[in-house]
């Protein structure tokens, strides 16, 4: 509606080629014969995943025939861009990709973001865990909803464990899993794969040491200054383990040029007995590796990241909520059409056809992998999901999150330096 | 500027000097032609100035208007960062490789091809082809070269029973294998204004060059390369303004790692500017990466403005 009425405000006053212009580009909306279009934002995504959302598009504009629903794609990269310039433009998607955090609290404060705290209340947040909600909550009002969470563990090869006689299930702890290391490069297998060159898979070790060791809660403590802020004891303490675990010689040669997709072929093809990856990585990796078919389902195995001893985080989970906010001025249709979306139904669609690990309550029970259901149980289990620091800190510091974990990991840099880093970029951005 | 003015007072006068441009009809054609180029280069070049000065005096993050205004302190911040020392000295050297290495390279090879015989066209091919290549294409195809594990480096290395490198990881190496990266890239485009050059020297001088025993060297050293000056002077302008610039080949290569440590300023400015969402920041980058531009551009025209006339 708000597109073809912008239209006719248009028009009378608009002469010559830019009329004609705008005309051209508003033709589609008209030709959709829909009173009201709501247009969706979204990471670029695979193909199964796009064909569960048109099916849900048709099934939503088979009930309400006056809305258009239109998805709009763009490479994650570009994404991260473009979003700040489009939401300020005339283009502004109604429906936007979110990863929550302070990225979404930069939106909020320059009041691109409908609030829709009362349509949270009014039922809607009861499909999903409060952790869920709470990644799009900021200061009590909730500014999106949740499509799906993922979970950071380790991607086991379990037959090349087995080779160095480690038994990969009864890895449990920060120093089990240096003892597992230690063991398969004395059989000259390479212990662990790693995207250094992508920054991020780097952060997911810094990452998730710091959430062990100041658990989310100090996370959160850490954004207020206290206790020394991000320079503070748990984050020095998280560069060096990361040090300590580098010294172990655990990843393959030259980790610092691999790309996050090259890793992921590797422990495909059986090169690396582990990769430290996002639950997401179980039909990438058998995508990516040589025979098509990855580690057999048999040797594969999903275990949650190590525990430290005494530390706070043990019982905390790392890894993203993502979902999806509404623009400003996006018409109520927009809001419908994001609650059917999210609702019960589809989110245990998704889960049937495995396309990504749903947060709605009792939809882990269409989980048809095993994995996906530890996934799930690992979310039950944990008592605080910290998201990922590089989302959760907001793009400037999140980047700076990423560049420390690998200066670490190459020993550029002091586990000191590397806290003194993020905390400067915490307070500059 | 000043010339122009020597020239007006020498004639006699701005007003008869006016009169005989609007009798030549050059008034009508400087109304009718600059509107559209001086509107454009407003639009496009001026503007955006502005605007990215205005912007580097904020802390902001591209929402909304800026608001935040923090005076000087995204330059101070910028000075004052490593990565940023690190990305101008960067440019700095791609700026001497090109003069020293490329330009020369350059010149050698248009002397060797510059005569039309099909084989020295099929040279000039040859060499002009990086050239036509797309910089991201380049970028990536050497990303593959260099590869540790299935490279052509590392399976010459393995042939040669040494441990694989991995010359993109490595804080030492990136760079110059950059540096190689780009000199392989544009030599070529260099030759080709040589060749050009090297074509409309006259012939008899060469010729009386030979009959007075200058050896092919001599002949190259003492008539050919003085006669192709201003050819020198413009490719070694759009060396180092190509240095400058350099962007597209450094980002599917290295993407400025390992650890920042291959930067150039404009992926800096990217990088820490653009992606991060530093909008601010990335303008005073901007800002002080056209001051530079402008600099040298102007310290070069008058280097070789003076050579030229001595």
């Amino acid at each position: 509606m708000h597109i073809s009425a912008r239209h006719n405000k248009a028009w009378p006053r608009s002469r010559g080629w830019v009329a004609a212009i705008a005309a051209a580009l508003a033709v589609s909306s008209i030709e959709a014969a829909a009173d009201t279009t709501v247009r969706l934002l979204r990471v670029e995504i695979s193909d199964a995943e796009k064909q569960y959302y048109d099916e849900i598009i048709a099934e939503y504009e088979a009930q309400n025939p006056d809305v258009n629903v239109e998805f709009q794609y763009i490479a994650n990269e570009a994404y991260k861009t473009r979003l700040p310039t489009l939401l300020q433009s005339r283009q502004r998607p109604d429906i936007f990709y979110s990863w929550g955090g302070e990225g979404l609290r930069d939106q909020v404060e320059a009041g691109f973001v409908r609030d829709i705290t009362e349509e949270m209340n009014d039922g809607w947040a009861d499909l999903y865990p409060e952790s869920a909600v709470g990644a799009f909550t900021l200061d009590g009002r909730v500014y999106g909803a949740p499509l799906y969470a993922t979970v950071v563990g380790f991607w086991a090869n379990a037959a090349l464990t087995e080779q160095a006689g480690v038994d990969i299930d009864d890895v449990e702890t920060w120093d089990d899993l240096k003892n597992a290391v230690v063991a398969l490069r004395e059989q000259g297998i390479t212990p662990v794969a790693v995207g250094g060159r992508d920054g991020w898979p780097m952060h997911f070790y810094w990452g998730y040491l710091a959430t062990r060791l100041a658990g989310g809660d100090g996370i959160e403590a850490a954004k207020t200054g206290a206790n020394g802020g991000f320079a503070g004891e748990p984050f020095v303490q998280a560069g060096q383990l990361l040090q300590e675990f580098v010294d172990l010689n655990p990843f393959q040669p030259g980790f610092m040029s691999t790309t996050y997709e090259r890793a992921s072929a590797m422990f495909g093809d059986q090169e690396a007995a582990m990769h430290l990856m996002g639950d997401w990585d179980y039909i990438p990796h058998k995508e990516r590796s040589e025979s098509g078919e990855g580690v057999p389902d048999e040797d594969l195995r999903f275990i949650p990241f190590p525990t430290i001893a005494d530390a706070a985080g043990n019982e905390h989970s790392f890894g993203g909520i993502n979902g999806f906010a509404v623009t400003r001025d996006a018409p109520d249709e927009a809001v419908d059409f994001l609650r059917f979306l999210l609702n019960e139904e589809n989110q245990r669609r998704a889960a049937r056809a495995g396309i990504f690990v749903p947060v709605a309550y009792g939809s882990e029970e269409e989980l048809d992998t095993p994995y996906a259901r530890s996934v799930a149980r690992m979310l039950d289990e944990s008592s605080f999901h910290q998201v990922f620091l590089d989302q959760a800190l907001g793009v400037s510091v999140g980047a700076t999150v990423n560049d420390i974990s690998g200066d670490l990991a190459q020993g550029a840099i002091t586990p000191e330096q590397a806290a003194e880093r993020v905390a400067e970029a915490w307070e500059f951005r | 500027m000043t010339t122009m003015t020597q020239a007006v007072v020498s004639r006699g006068g701005a007003a008869e000097r006016f009169k005989r441009t609007i009798a030549s009809g050059r008034l009508t054609a400087v109304l009718i032609l600059l509107p559209p180029a001086l509107t454009l280069f407003s639009l496009f070049v001026i503007l955006p100035l502005i605007d990215a000065s205005y912007y580097s005096g904020f802390s902001w993050n591209g929402y909304g208007s800026p608001s935040n205004f923090v005076g000087t302190e995204n330059y101070q911040r910028l000075f004052d960062h490593s990565v940023f020392h690190t990305a101008l000295r960067n440019t700095s050297m791609l700026i001497v490789v090109s003069l020293v290495l490329q330009m020369p390279l350059a010149l050698g090879l248009a002397l060797l091809v510059y005569r039309k015989t099909p084989t020295n066209t099929l040279f000039r091919l040859v060499f002009f082809l990086p050239f036509i290549l797309a910089e991201v294409a380049a970028g990536l195809i050497w990303s593959f070269v260099f590869d540790g594990d299935y490279g052509v480096t590392a399976s010459l290395l393995q042939r040669l029973g040494q441990d694989p490198v991995y010359v993109l990881a490595d804080h030492q190496w990136a760079f110059p294998a950059i540096m190689t990266v780009i000199v392989w890239k544009y030599f070529g485009f260099h030759m080709m204004i040589y060749i050009a050059a090297l074509q409309s020297v006259p012939k008899d001088l060469i010729e009386a060059a030979k009959l007075e025993g200058a050896k092919p060297g001599q002949v190259a050293l003492f008539v050919q390369i003085p006669m192709i000056k201003h050819a020198l002077v413009v490719s070694g302008f759009f060396a180092i303004i190509g240095s400058l610039q350099i962007f597209d080949v450094i980002i599917p290569m290295t993407n400025g790692g390992p650890s920042h440590s291959t930067h150039t300023i404009v992926t800096y400015l990217y990088t820490f500017g653009l992606s991060r969402l530093n909008i601010g920041f990335g303008s005073a980058a901007a800002v002080v990466l056209f001051v530079l531009a402008i600099g040298v551009a102007l310290f070069y025209q008058r280097a070789t403005a003076k050579e030229s006339r001595a």
